[in-house]
């Protein structure tokens, strides 16, 4: 029976200087299924994988492997299987020997580094220097460090990122696999799109916060209706009061809340409306409305 | 740790960069060991019989050709310690090295062991390629090449021992300056340019020259206690060189403030 380890984010704060890259972000990541974590470019992701591995410090707040934090981790690659960027790589070692260097380090049995070329579909240029590579080998490269220690947890920012669409099957195929293995996986991606077929459960960011926990299913029959009033920022604050989720385009106010709510906040706030009408987004649209305007939308 | 140290040394084996470095210095110091050799073996009979020209006893003549593996080739393990790394900081590699070992202290220290080590390695190297140039040019040229010499020997240590620490504050340097470019170009700047000019010029008055003894470059030749930079007497005048122990300590209290500055400033920050 594999260990079963959450992840857990509590409170994570990280600001640098003036900058609020990570504010306040709290949930957890159950084992046996895939979670993704998404949100646009700059929205955060990045930084809060990072403090999870230890390798940024939380301005505040924690983020632990079932309340264990990374650098007290006893077998830290043999617990968490990372894959972050696809350029940690010094060109002039081969795929072999970079993946040796690192099962010395972290104690993990030499033949293992064969066993996730072969699982990886990179055996054949194992041999070959990095720098050669092209950025799907090295996306696999980056897959094969991560299952190295064969662990009970998986961390893999935008992993699908460069993979011809034989390797986004491949991937998604094996995400699901490890998943139904009972390990823990977690997936960032800017793109819904890109992880819609493989996430069961989804962690929205935006501009460091949390805008969205929840499945797929829900967010998908997430109501969403775009009203509009003369006074429109009296209706704003009448939105924003009742807590909804309010963003402004040129044709209204998106709000996320059924029509018949947002027609019953602005009675009471004596707001008359010029414009109320439900939405029937697809999950893109949720997506972006979520994530708000101009924030590297198909970046 | 064991197994971070065995991790270490495999970073610096598996790629080019060593032997590459190795190759280059075993040309560079070879190339200057036969010289010297050639030169005083050829030229010191004429050289001694004339007024006003440099002196040089006949037993100093084979300590200033072995000794050119520190002299001009110490240049060579300060780098590889300084690129073992400032390259896993422009290549990102230490995100994988740190989540292999979340104990960064304990990765630097390896560093810093692996790189003595291998420091040592290219000390022994550079005395084979300056004893094979060198020696046989000596005596071909009438010279004694004092193999047999126990003082040959110990300076032969003395040698090695100046390489391990030089690549330890290599190590040190380049936990200071994390920027490889950067960290090459102070390297180059200051053990080619400004150093040879601060004792030079240093060693013009009696006070400065008490503090000049303590650049880096002459400590390391104190430690080894042969030159070919001071040998003619150039400098120093009435004050005298370090000891070849206080040389040695010098090296190592550089590299170790380096290090644990490096450590303090740049080794722990966010890896981003």
């Amino acid at each position: 029976m594999r260990t079963r380890t959450n992840i857990e984010f509590r409170n994570l704060t990280k600001n640098f200087g003036a900058v609020h890259a990570v504010s306040d972000v709290s949930f957890t990541v159950e084992p046996g299924r895939v979670t993704g974590f998404l949100g646009p470019n700059g929205a955060g992701k990045t930084t809060s994988l990072r403090m999870l591995l230890g390798l940024v410090r939380p301005t505040s707040g924690t983020a632990t492997f079932g309340g264990i934090e990374y650098r007290n981790l006893e077998r830290p690659l043999a617990t968490v299987g990372t894959a972050l960027e696809a350029s940690s790589f010094n060109p002039g070692r081969t795929a072999r020997n970079h993946l040796a260097v690192y099962a010395i380090a972290a104690g993990i049995a030499r033949k293992r580094v064969g066993e996730v070329l072969e699982l990886t579909g990179i055996a054949e240029a194992a041999d070959r220097r990095v720098g050669g590579y092209s950025l799907g080998m090295r996306q696999r490269l980056g897959l094969a460090f991560a299952l190295l220690g064969d662990p009970e947890v998986l961390v893999l920012d935008e992993p699908i990122n460069g993979l011809d669409p034989e390797g986004i099957r491949w991937i998604r195929g094996l995400l699901q696999q490890l998943a139904a293995e009972g390990r823990t996986v977690l997936v960032s991606s800017h793109l819904l799109s890109e992880v819609q077929q493989t996430v069961e459960r989804v962690v929205i960011v935006s501009h460091g916060r949390i805008v969205y926990e929840g499945t797929l299913d829900a967010l998908e029959s997430a109501a969403t209706a775009i009203v509009d009033a003369p006074d429109r920022d009296a209706l704003r604050t009448a939105l924003e009061a009742a807590q909804l989720v309010v963003t402004e385009t040129d044709a209204g106010l998106v709000v996320s809340a059924a029509s018949a709510d947002i027609g019953a906040i602005a009675q009471r706030a004596g707001v008359p409306l010029s414009l109320l009408h439900a939405q029937r987004a697809g999950l893109e649209d949720v997506f972006l409305q979520l994530v708000g305007p101009g924030t590297g939308v198909g970046a | 740790m064991i197994a971070t140290l065995r991790a270490e040394l495999g970073k610096l084996l598996t790629t080019r960069l060593w032997w590459v470095l190795a190759l280059i210095m075993i040309g560079y110091v070879g190339f200057t060991a036969g010289l010297l050799a050639g030169l005083f073996g050829a030229l010191g009979d004429q050289l001694g019989g004339q007024a006003g020209a440099p002196q040089l006893p006949p037993e100093a003549i084979a300590p200033v050709v072995y000794s050119t593996v520190t002299a001009v080739g110490y240049v060579f393990p300060l780098i590889l310690g300084t690129l073992a790394i400032t390259s896993e900081v422009r290549y990102q590699t230490l995100t994988p090295t740190f989540l292999a070992q979340p104990k960064r202290g304990r990765v630097l220290a390896a560093k810093l062991m692996v790189l003595a080590a291998a420091g040592a390695v290219f000390g022994v190297i550079g005395l084979v390629a300056a004893m094979g140039l060198g020696a046989p040019i000596l005596t071909a040229t009438g010279t004694d090449a004092a193999l047999d010499a126990s003082d040959t020997w110990a300076l032969a240590g003395r040698i090695v021992l100046a390489m391990a620490l030089w690549a330890v504050v290599g190590v040190g340097v380049g936990s200071l300056i994390p920027n490889q470019i950067a960290a090459i170009v102070v390297v180059l700047a200051f053990t080619q340019f400004v150093e040879p000019i601060l004792r030079f010029g240093t060693s013009i008055w009696e006070w400065t020259a008490s503090v000049g003894r303590f650049l880096p470059g002459a400590a390391s030749d104190a430690l080894v206690g042969s030159s070919v930079f001071t040998a003619f007497g150039i400098g120093g005048g009435s004050v005298e060189m370090l000891e070849w122990w206080q040389g040695g300590l010098v090296l190592l209290a550089l590299a170790v403030v380096v290090a644990i500055a490096g450590y303090l400033t740049s080794w722990r920050r966010d890896i981003t």
